[in-house]
């Protein structure tokens, strides 16, 4: 302890000096694991934005970024917290963009990034339990709770007049966060949940499981999970067995994988993915178009703000000490400033150098609140003919 | 009409699901109680096995499928079937060779021979998962369904539907083709009733003349036959992925255990009363309840006795009252 005590301090004094160093940023996603599909697109959104600040030569008298990645699982909190705890110690980096799923984020919080004192920006949990965690003021994250999502699945229900639903979750924090959610803000505004039950992720077969929900009914089924996980599995036996048609998939079930399984049959079915429709959206779509990723996978957008909030509130703490741009995270991410949008870090980095005010928007409309989560955007889609199309945004 | 709704919903989530299990459970226990009844351990590498074998139907349906051969409403993994078969029975053969003979020379005990098969199910997972990977596959082609949820709802006016998938309907009949065929080899053919006759009393076989290495190889190659179509049927009705095979050990072992280890008719009776329990109970009974009953009487709860979450449980519940209570089994196998 000691001696990390003394590594922490010759880095802070080293850092304060405020040379061209070598910042380095840990990237903690699930690489494997049920997000495996979309964490590559987000560990892609995360790195642009890294390498558009090095390229830039801005950042703190023309520092470097350079990502280290690390592996979360998603599910395994020791596996998280070794790789988190090797990033830390071993490769010493300034920062953590992660980590990607409820859980593991909150074990990474409280085993390596308070006890280190490291900045941690997560693109993706979003459990509400989050909000309250004990953190230091070291926790952000650029994805709303699901406090917000519940009230947007709620009303997009209502809009579309669904009077009950059956609720299947995953069986983690993400899962059951959610589903709670939900079901108080669609009680709140008047729906009927017949029942609320857990699928254990990674089993072949889930007829049990959507025998109990079909026996309790509903209108539409809501399946808060994991779409390369039993969220899909779910939904192929529901089905098969006939027992729903219409599905409610939030964020954790968007990915163009569900269009290649089940085509035309989720025809009607709907969901919501946090996304907006600010210019900063889709110039970010193009840059990662341009860049080789899909920007339109869930939470690309919102890993790429991630990285570019730690590197503007180092810039404006005019140190990569986590110590010191903590307290700055907030204030470049919100009004009022000039607005940043995706593509325009170089220009951010300038005005905070000149002293001036910004409001970072970039791809997600980045509005901080409470205790350092996004207010959160979403936008709305359905199935049309076997695509996923987007009807609005809310 | 509600009475029909009720048997209908009733079939739909509880009967066939169950069946369909129940009859691949009672494949994969058949090939446990078989080991065990005549090579005298248990064999844990058995999922493992099932996985291997599976896996190897998969490369063999891919490369069909690649030549353009077809099944037409049948999967073709039906076809490739017997190369799977070929394969794994050899490598079982091979395993036999190299670890288990060595074991039976020294006449080890079975607690031995058990870790042993541990061991060798740590190493055919890992071979399985180098082999094919880790992540889930869907090998199913032809027909999905002999009939679907809507088709029935339509043709009979119910308000419940009944889907029956082709999958499902393949492996009651392929489990019931198995099970004749291997009834009729132990009770009907000269190395069937060796094999029993070794498996009842090893000294007397071996004094009447029996060869005990044919027997034991014979015996493998009907377990990785067993294995390979359990395998194969399961991967088919739900999807293939290594793991699995491997948490399907308890239900397996339950059912061959609840029948009586070393009694191939208690294996299958065993699989589907484990199968009929593990959906029975967790499964909700409000809605065929609703259709029963009167409308006074109608439920509000679920009526579901324990979350699905809870099915292995079921397993273990009745595995520990059997070996409580009766441990020869249903059947009267060997006392485990």
């Amino acid at each position: 302890m000691k001696k990390l005590l003394c590594a922490t301090a010759v880095a802070a004094i080293s850092a304060a000096a405020a040379q061209a160093e070598d910042i380095k940023i840990g990237v903690i996603l699930g690489f494997t694991g049920p997000l495996e599909s979309i964490t590559p697109h987000m560990a892609a959104g995360a790195e642009m934005a890294m390498k558009e600040v090095s390229d830039s030569g801005k950042l703190l008298d023309g520092s470097t970024v350079t990502p280290v990645r690390g592996d979360s699982t998603c599910v395994d909190a020791a596996a998280a917290t070794a790789a988190a705890e090797r990033l830390v110690t071993t490769d010493k980096v300034n920062a953590i963009m992660g980590a990607d799923c409820s859980g593991v984020t909150g074990a990474i919080l409280a085993n390596v990034a308070v006890p280190n004192g490291v900045v941690m920006i997560s693109p993706s949990a979003t459990s509400p339990g989050l909000s309250t965690a004990e953190d230091n003021g070291l926790f952000f994250r650029t994805a709303p709770s699901d406090a917000r999502q519940g009230e947007v699945v709620a009303a997009i229900l209502k809009d579309r007049g669904i009077g009950s639903v059956a609720i299947s979750y995953t069986n983690n924090d993400y899962g059951k966060g959610l589903a709670e959610s939900i079901q108080r803000n669609f009680e709140a505004a008047g729906g009927k949940v017949t029942i609320s039950t857990a699928h254990e992720d990674g089993k072949a077969d889930y007829s049990a499981e959507v025998g109990s929900l079909a026996s309790a009914g509903g209108d539409a089924l809501v399946v808060a999970g994991y779409v390369d996980q039993g969220g899909s599995g779910v939904i192929q036996a529901a089905l098969d067995t006939g027992a729903f048609s219409t599905f409610v998939l939030p964020d954790g079930m968007y990915g163009t994988v569900l269009e290649e399984k089940f085509g035309t049959s989720l025809d009607g079915s709907f969901g919501d993915v946090p996304g907006t429709d600010s210019p900063g959206a889709a110039t970010f779509v193009e840059m990662a178009t341009a860049a080789g990723f899909e920007g339109t996978s869930s939470f690309t957008g919102e890993s790429y703000d991630a990285a570019a909030l730690i590197m503007l509130a180092m810039q404006a703490a005019k140190s990569s000490s986590s110590a010191d741009f903590k307290d700055k995270v907030m204030d470049v991410a919100n009004a009022p400033g000039e607005p940043i949008y995706p593509g325009e870090l170089a220009k951010g980095l300038e005005l905070i150098a000149a002293g001036t005010d910004i409001d970072y928007v970039g791809a997600t409309a980045v509005e901080l609140i409470g205790p350092g989560e996004s207010a959160g955007n979403y936008r709305e889609y359905e199935f049309k003919d076997g695509k996923i199309t987007t009807v609005g945004f809310r | 009409m509600d009475l029909l709704n009720a048997l209908v919903t009733l079939l739909n989530f509880v009967v066939i699901p169950a069946a369909s299990y129940g009859a691949q459970l009672a494949l994969g226990a058949l090939g446990v109680t078989l080991i065990y009844g005549i090579l005298r351990f248990s064999n844990f590498a058995h999922g493992d096995t099932m996985a291997f074998g599976t896996a190897m139907v998969i490369l063999f349906t891919w490369w069909l499928q690649g030549m353009g051969v077809h099944l037409g409403p049948l999967p073709t993994a039906l076809l490739a079937l017997p190369f799977g078969i070929a394969v794994t029975a050899a490598l079982v053969l091979f395993t036999d060779r190299a670890v288990y003979r060595f074991y039976r020379r020294q006449k080890a005990a079975p607690v031995i021979l058990v870790i042993v098969s541990m061991g060798v199910m740590f190493i055919m997972n890992g071979v399985t998962r180098f082999i094919i990977g880790v992540e889930e596959i869907r090998f199913e082609d032809g027909e999905r369904f002999v009939i679907t949820a809507g088709e029935f709802k339509k043709m009979t006016g119910l308000a419940e539907g009944l889907a029956f998938r082709s999958t499902q309907a393949i492996t009651i009949v392929t489990a019931i083709i198995v099970v004749a065929a291997l009834f009729w080899f132990l009770n009907r053919t000269r190395t069937g009733k060796s094999m029993r006759a070794f498996s009842d009393n090893e000294d007397l076989a071996l004094l009447s003349g029996i060869n005990p290495e044919r027997v034991v190889a014979v015996t493998w190659i009907i377990a990785a036959g067993l294995a390979t179509i359990a395998g194969t049927l399961y991967g088919l009705d739900k999807a293939f992925k290594a793991f699995n095979y491997f948490q399907l050990l308890l239900p397996i072992f339950a059912s061959a255990i609840v029948g009586g280890l070393g009694s191939p008719l208690g294996a299958i009776a065993g699989g589907f009363l484990v199968a009929f329990s593990e959906v029975g109970f967790t499964y909700a009974w409000k809605k065929v309840a609703t259709y029963v009953l009167p409308d006074s009487l109608a439920p509000d709860s679920l009526l579901q006795l324990m979350s699905t979450d809870y099915k292995f449980a079921v397993s273990f519940a009745i595995l520990i009252i059997v070996l409580l209570f009766k441990p020869t089994g249903l059947f009267q196998g060997k006392s485990v």
